[in-house]
């Protein structure tokens, strides 16, 4: 599944947005073991990026102990119309890339 | 909280007095203890009938405001049109032959220092020992725009009753090809799998009467009770006629806009033709008035006694308790129910009660000649009840005769317990 993304479609000029992202991951941890001993590789999302008309503008590093499809909300004040871009980096050469358009008024 | 005197507080104050003065009907405990059960549901009704059939002369009052009891198992029955509602319909009369006082007023007070309850017909019954059995209610501020208003057009339909007939009354007013959306809360909430054999069964009537509709349902929840039985009942009974939107895809529902019969979740609105949505749900209002409930909105309770964690003398048995393992059920209720019953009659007693050892059923029905169940055992183990050995749940793949075989089980299992409970 894609991630899914929450940007409000048109704002006014200034308006503070929220901005909702869940994408699917198992984000396992890298602690846990088989029945037959064996660790099971760490497999996570390292690293959430939020880039607004090419600056960035949220990041956040992920850690083993954030839950499966991680959720992430976070607000951002608009000030002209544009394209809200968000990429998931993680282990195992993981990318993930999804974009929304927002207009200012 | 020291709140000063002011004219209109002593005001009230004396109207408070001259109420009392005007009920001086105080029901006192005889020596050998006076109970009183409030809500006469599963876990109310087979308590009070258990504390009798121990002591035949132990003075048992229940108090419960609605003269019929409108029976919740198979009412997703009556939703989908293959049940009267009359067949859920069920009276005290049998418990007020067992000797049970039966009083059909709403508890407005307890007072839990005198040990008192007082209901709105003015009546105060003193207790030794308190059982509430008060079921659910919903969490006003869980879900922004769900209130009582909101459920005349997106019904709920999780109190059996009008709400049942409102749903159903829906459905088929309901255009051919229209949408069903079900929404789902979080855990903990009233009897688990029952949202998905709702589905299931609106989904039957709609292949047989609107086959171009769809139930879409929305889901706080990524796993669910049964769901392997379910999604392939679904599939091969339904087809992509059942869509379902976990937690991690979104479909978690945030608000409702009952003025145009949207639902909103995270990542999207759906406005269904027929909203049915099942909001966060916490202990019964009594609960609220008698002080049990904690901050999860449920009641915490001593696992083998029953009594409340906050409030002594006071037990708290079916939904409205934190059961832990054990789920919110008309089975587990009844067991709760009698189970403390024991409990109460050892503690009368001065003895020491036993931990129980609770079996609750659950049958789902997801067609006529369609059902699978799952049985499950539970102990007390710290504050809380634990599954123990003996689970057992019907076999994914099965033959459709077991399928036709549980669904009747399910019916004799309906028979069974209200006639227990109510016969």
């Amino acid at each position: 599944m894609a991630a899914l993304i929450n940007v409000p479609s048109k704002a006014k000029r200034g308006d503070i947005v929220e901005i909702r992202t869940l994408t699917s991951h198992i984000m396992e941890t890298g602690f846990r073991h088989t029945a037959d001993g064996n660790l099971v590789p760490r497999n996570i999302i390292t690293s959430f990026t939020c880039r607004y008309n090419g600056a960035e503008i949220f990041r956040a590093d992920l850690f083993p102990a954030i839950a499966a499809n991680p959720y992430l909300s976070f607000f951002a004040v608009v000030k002209e119309s544009g394209k809200f871009e968000f990429e998931w980096i993680g282990d195992n050469g993981y990318s993930s890339a999804a974009s929304a358009s927002i207009t200012v008024e | 909280m020291n709140t000063p005197v002011t004219r209109r507080s002593a005001a009230l104050g004396i109207a408070v007095a001259a109420t009392s003065l005007a009920a001086p009907s105080i029901l006192r405990a005889q020596s050998m203890g006076q109970i009183v059960v409030i809500g006469g549901g599963f876990g109310g009704a087979a308590c009070a009938r258990a504390l009798k059939r121990a002591d035949a002369k132990l003075p048992v009052t229940l108090i419960e405001p609605n003269k019929t009891y409108i029976s919740c198992p198979f009412s997703n029955e009556v939703i989908a049109g293959l049940r009267e509602i009359e067949a859920q319909q069920f009276g005290y009369d049998k418990l007020a032959a067992d000797g049970i006082s039966i009083v059909a007023q709403a508890v407005t007070s307890i007072d839990t220092q005198k040990r008192r309850v007082t209901t709105d017909g003015g009546t105060a019954f003193g207790y030794d020992r308190l059982v509430l059995s008060p079921g659910i209610d919903f969490h006003p501020e869980a879900l922004p725009g769900y209130d009582a208003a909101a459920s005349e057009t997106m019904p709920h339909a999780w109190k059996a009753g009008a709400q049942t007939l409102l749903l159903r009354r829906q459905l088929e007013a309901m255009a051919d090809g229209g949408t069903v959306v079900v929404a789902i809360p979080a855990n903990p909430s009233r009897c688990p799998p029952a949202p998905y054999e709702r589905a299931s069964l609106i989904a039957h009537y709609l292949k047989t009467k609107k086959p171009r509709s769809k139930v879409l349902i929305l889901d706080a929840k990524d796993s669910f009770s049964q769901q392997r039985l379910f999604e392939k009942a679904w599939k091969e009974l339904y087809g992509d006629m059942i869509e379902r939107i976990a937690l991690s895809q979104g479909g978690r529902v945030t608000s409702v806009d009952p003025a145009t019969r949207t639902i909103l979740t995270e990542f999207g609105n759906y406005t269904p033709d027929v909203a049915n949505v099942i909001p966060p749900q916490r202990a019964g209002r009594i609960a609220g008035i008698a002080g049990t409930a904690d901050t999860t909105g449920w009641c915490p309770i001593d696992p083998v006694t029953f009594e409340s964690k906050l409030v002594p003398n006071i037990h708290v048995i079916g939904d409205a308790c934190l059961g832990g393992g054990i789920p919110k059920s008309a089975s587990a209720a009844s067991a709760q129910g009698k189970a403390c019953a024991g409990a109460i009659v050892a503690l009368l007693a001065g003895r020491t009660p036993e931990a129980p050892r609770l079996t609750g059923i659950c049958y789902d029905t997801v067609a006529p000649g369609y059902g699978f169940s799952l049985i499950g055992n539970y102990q007390p183990k710290g504050d809380i009840f634990a599954e123990v050995e003996g689970v057992a749940t019907s076999p994914v793949d099965a033959p459709r005769e077991l399928r036709a075989r549980e669904a009747a089980e399910a019916e004799r299992w309906f028979q069974t317990i209200t006639a227990n409970t109510f016969g």
